[in-house]
């Protein structure tokens, strides 16, 4: 039972990584989120603090103003600073990871907080953290909770505002000419980004977030030729790599987190391989195709 | 207080002599090579390997079984190197983009390294205690035979930096020149790489993993903002690094729940944000400033002007005018243009006599200057640009403000000595003598 | 030379844009009449983008006002198509050709609403007039830059505008694309539908346009092609930089002085 309901929170995390993370390696702004996923880091301890406990609510709170703040310096150090992007996103999330750090040793004596948890999480605890009504009834883990609600909000959001994140990633410019704000869609996105690696961070940890939100997308966007087909196809590959991250895991018994990113790392590679030679026969075909007949 | 100072000043316990070299050999170390990473537009790559050496450290302790300083960091170096050439081959070889390939190596390493570490963890493997300090670094733990290892690699380091000095600034400017001139760049690129994990591999021992790629990043992103020559930036990241160092040693020594590393990235970042904000020529509020300044400038120059103008009315220049006199000529809200008046009279170029003010000598030929620089401006839009004229006297009311005087000459021969603007209205000459018709 | 038109399709007032305070257009007047197939031509660096971005509003005016068919922007976007360069977007995104045509109709759809129908065969309708019908289904990123700038130009169709402001569509096209284009163009102008163009071979110029824009970094002429499309004021254009005015403009930047005050 517990390895189902660790595996089902597994794939909500995966689901909702995979979905948001596709639009942004399509925006090429993959670092933006690993940036996130470290600098919210400070807004978890301050909330810890000032809500006096793990309330979670608090904690989404102080860490979605944080993600949403580490999203806008990257862009005020671009932008007025005149820095370079990858060197503006560098010092950004170190900067605050670093407050973060230093708060919570500032704080270690009352808090059980530590950055163990924040860097790979721990999904096993997963179960033993249950909701209970004041009826006594469970509701069942808190994180399975609060995964769902994240995941049908991100689906609502992809569902309702297809089109706007669509032409917003492909074409920011033309998006703008035709009346659909870019910076809009770009700051609603990064608040769901921020929500995702929040909700997701207690579970799985910083460092997991990351890899589900690059690496499914990626293995899918080898893959297919279509935007919907890569939502698809990338939630699936997350799905696998909670599965078989799981089993991996309970194997070697090592950290299920670590196993579901090294899972879905293997997945790419071997898709990368295959879509390597794929590719190399196709355009072969497309060769001899060509020289069969010259007046095409 | 005081009391640890002074320890800490006189190293009186050599722990703490090791964790200031340490951390200072370490930051300068990263410093250089991080200004080197930061030019080539790879910022991003001290991450990576950060991340990456994490595997590294544990196959190496699962094949040799022991925590043997230089077995650990061949591992780590060996995973850190596995990594960048990785990610370099998928964004050759495929259309993932260089972000993408970025994130999903560090993510996936890293992930792979946590697995393991955990395994070893769970394997009972006594003398695993002490592995994870790679995962936050612990720069108070530095015993003398790290601060060898630290001091030889530091020292591999600036040495190959020093050697390769002029090859590493050709690839770090202009890798497609660099090759024109028959250099090795792929050679070049892996040296540089490889000194890269070097840096990495030692300095996360201090400030861990995630920190890493600040110590790398940091300093020359706040040294750039202070100079444009590669030499300076170096020399200034690597001050920066060693002063955070320090820094870092002493708080963590001073206040033991402390933590080194993010300390000594805390002072990093803020020497950054200070860099950011106050360097010269770059900083954002220097600029904010100059606006400010400009403002001020402005308002003086705009009244002067005005006297000027008023004087061309009726001839006579120095005669003493009311505020309201001057608020009709132009819409100057009143508190500014007392300020206004008053700093000039201040600064000499305005007099004033009861609540009447005139121009001074000074006052008259800086407004003549004023007034000549609009209407040669006016006409060399209307001439050069074919601006029509009643479009040019916008553009006039600012540049004015701007034109040197070495602009000014050639902007006088360009037009051939002007005496009168598109709107017939006489360009004052240089040597012009001062109307002053006092009745 | 700057010949005005009365009751223009296209008014650009006094317009002055900066990059970081520095200007790069200065004190622009000119206008442009209703079912002109209008060329802006000028050296690299002189610009001609910025011009178009300005008028799509995709850069904030240091100064001046825009007006085309004597409205702003906002009210009449639905009326105003643009090509944004060919480059400008990763052609390697996940999607098709009828997934980005289909783009062209979203400013109509409005917000959060589905695509109709009716959408999708205006998009091939669109698709037939620039003759890419079969290649509906293909992913983007296996076109030609030819079949690329089709697409974009059918993206373009589809928003069934009045006036369309395309910046270099027949850069790095093949000779098939760039009649098909022209040819297009001229049907449009024929329906009345004002076009700007970015353009950069000279050779082309007077076949293509019937009214010109040269640029460099002011405004050097506006007008009839036979008027203006002479060699005393291509020379102008293209004779090298006024360095007076590039210096005062780097000055303005150093100094961080506003472009108005």
């Amino acid at each position: 039972m517990n390895a189902i309901l660790i595996i089902l929170t597994g794939s909500l995390v995966a689901i909702s990584c995979s979905l948001l993370g596709s639009y942004l390696i399509l925006r090429k702004m993959a670092m933006v989120s690993d940036a996130i996923s470290h600098a919210v880091l400070p807004g978890i301890v301050i909330a810890f603090m000032m809500a006096g406990g793990r309330d979670s609510l608090a904690l989404l709170l102080g860490a979605g103003i944080l993600g949403i703040l580490t999203t806008f310096l990257i862009e005020f150090f671009h932008q007025k600073g005149k820095l370079q992007t990858d060197a503006s996103i560098g010092v950004t999330f170190t900067w605050l990871f670093a407050l973060g750090v230093i708060l919570v040793s500032y704080y270690a004596g009352n808090a059980h907080i530590d950055q163990d948890c924040v860097l790979y999480g721990e999904i096993a605890y997963v179960p033993l953290d249950v909701i209970i009504l004041d009826s006594g009834q469970s509701l069942g883990p808190k994180a399975l909770i609060v995964m769902s609600v994240v995941l049908v909000l991100i689906l609502l959001f992809i569902k309702v505002s297809y089109k706007e994140l669509f032409i917003t990633t492909f074409d920011p410019s033309f998006a703008n000419a035709v009346g659909i704000s870019a910076t809009f869609w770009h700051y609603a996105l990064m608040s769901l980004v921020s929500l995702t690696t929040v909700a997701s961070f207690e579970s799985v940890g910083a460092i997991l977030v990351v890899a589900l939100l690059i690496t499914p997308p990626a293995t899918a966007y080898l893959i297919t030729e279509r935007l919907k087909k890569m939502l698809i196809i990338s939630s699936a590959f997350g799905v696998s790599s909670a599965v078989f991250g799981y089993l991996l895991a309970y194997t070697i018994d090592g950290s299920i987190a670590g196993a579901m990113a090294t899972v879905a790392g293997i997945q790419f590679a071997i898709v990368f391989v295959i879509m390597k030679k794929v590719n190399k026969a196709r355009t072969r075909s497309a060769v001899l195709s060509l020289e069969s007949e010259p007046t095409s | 207080m005081t009391d640890r100072l002074w320890e800490f000043v006189t190293f009186a316990y050599p722990n703490i002599k090791y964790v200031v070299l340490g951390s200072i050999l370490l930051s300068i170390s990263s410093a250089v090579v991080g200004c080197f990473t930061f030019l080539k537009k790879k910022a991003l790559l001290g991450d990576v390997i950060s991340h990456a050496v994490l595997p590294g450290i544990c196959l190496s302790f699962i094949v040799s079984g022991s925590k043997n300083p230089f077995l650990l960091i061949i591992g780590a170096s060996i995973t850190g190197w596995i990594s960048i050439v990785a990610m370099d081959y998928i964004v050759r070889s495929s259309k993932i983009k260089e972000d993408t390939a970025t994130g999903l190596s560090l993510s996936v390493f890293f992930g792979i390294g946590i697995l393991l570490l955990t395994y070893i963890q769970h394997s009972g493997n006594a003398a695993q205690t002490g592995l994870d300090t790679f995962l936050f670094g612990n720069a108070a733990a530095l015993i003398g035979e790290d601060l060898i290892a630290f001091s030889l690699i530091a020292v591999i380091i600036l040495v190959v930096v020093y050697f390769f000095y002029k090859e590493f600034k050709l690839i770090s400017f202009d890798t497609q020149f660099a090759n024109t001139l028959g250099l090795p760049v792929r050679t070049l690129e892996l040296i540089l790489t490889s000194i890269t994990v070097l840096a990495v591999v030692t300095g996360i021992q201090a400030v861990g993993v995630v920190l890493m790629a600040a110590m790398l990043i940091t300093p020359a992103a706040a040294a750039r903002f202070w100079t444009n020559r590669l030499s300076i930036m170096l020399t200034l990241a690597a001050i920066f690094g060693a002063f955070s160092g320090i820094t870092g040693a002493y708080i963590s020594y001073a206040s033991p729940s402390m933590p080194t590393g993010p300390w000594i990235v805390m002072v990093l970042s803020i020497i950054a944000l200070i860099s950011f904000f106050f360097a010269p020529g770059k900083g954002i509020l220097i600029r904010v400033f100059k606006q400010y300044q400009n403002q001020r400038k402005f308002l003086g120059e705009n009244l002067l002007k005005v006297f000027y103008t008023l004087g061309e009315s009726n001839q006579n220049f120095l005669s003493y005018r009311s505020q309201e006199e001057l608020m009709a000529k132009r819409a100057f809200k009143e508190s500014t243009l007392a300020k206004g008046l008053t700093r000039l009279s201040r600064e000499g170029f305005v007099t004033h006599h009861r609540a009447q003010w005139a121009l001074t000598k000074e006052g008259y030929e800086k407004g003549k200057r004023i007034v000549r620089l609009h209407r040669m401006w006016e006409l060399y839009l209307t001439e050069y640009l074919k601006i029509a004229p009643d479009h040019v006297h916008e553009d006039a009311e600012s540049i004015e403000h701007v034109i040197t005087p070495e602009l000014e000459l050639r902007l006088e021969r360009l037009l051939d000595h002007p005496s009168v603007d598109p709107h017939k209205a006489p360009i004052p000459q240089k040597q012009q003598p001062i109307i002053n018709n006092e009745q | 030379m700057i010949i005005q038109t009365e009751n223009p399709a296209l008014e650009i007032h006094d317009l002055t844009v900066s990059y970081d305070r520095k200007p790069v257009l200065w004190g622009i007047d000119l206008s442009v009449p209703y079912g002109s197939i209008c060329g802006i031509i000028g050296p690299n660096g002189a610009g001609k983008s910025t011009l178009i971005k300005s008028v799509m509003g995709l850069i904030p005016l240091s100064s001046g006002y825009i007006k085309i068919f004597n409205q702003e922007l906002d009210e009449i976007r639905l009326k105003v198509s643009y090509v944004p360069q060919r480059e400008s977007v990763d052609w390697d995104f996940p999607a098709s050709v009828l997934d980005i045509v289909m783009m062209g109709r979203y400013g109509k759809v409005g917000l959060f609403r589905n695509i109709r129908k009716a959408d999708k065969e205006a998009a091939m309708n669109a698709l037939e007039q620039v003759g890419m019908e079969k290649f509906y289904r293909r992913q983007i990123s296996q076109l030609s830059g030819g079949q690329q700038q089709r697409v974009f130009l059918a993206r373009a169709l589809t928003q069934q505008a009045d006036i369309y402001f395309m910046d270099e569509p027949f850069a790095g096209v093949d000779a098939a694309t760039e009649k098909a284009i022209i040819q297009i163009l001229r049907r449009l102008a024929g329906e009345g539908k004002t076009i700007v163009v970015v353009h950069h071979d000279l050779q082309s110029v007077s076949t293509y346009f019937n009214w010109i824009i040269m640029l460099n970094l002011r405004l050097v002429a506006s007008g009839p092609t036979e008027k203006v499309f002479t060699q005393q004021l291509l020379e102008e254009a293209y004779g090298g930089k006024l360095t007076l005015l590039s210096e005062v403009g780097e000055l303005m930047k150093k100094e961080q002085v506003p472009t108005r005050e």
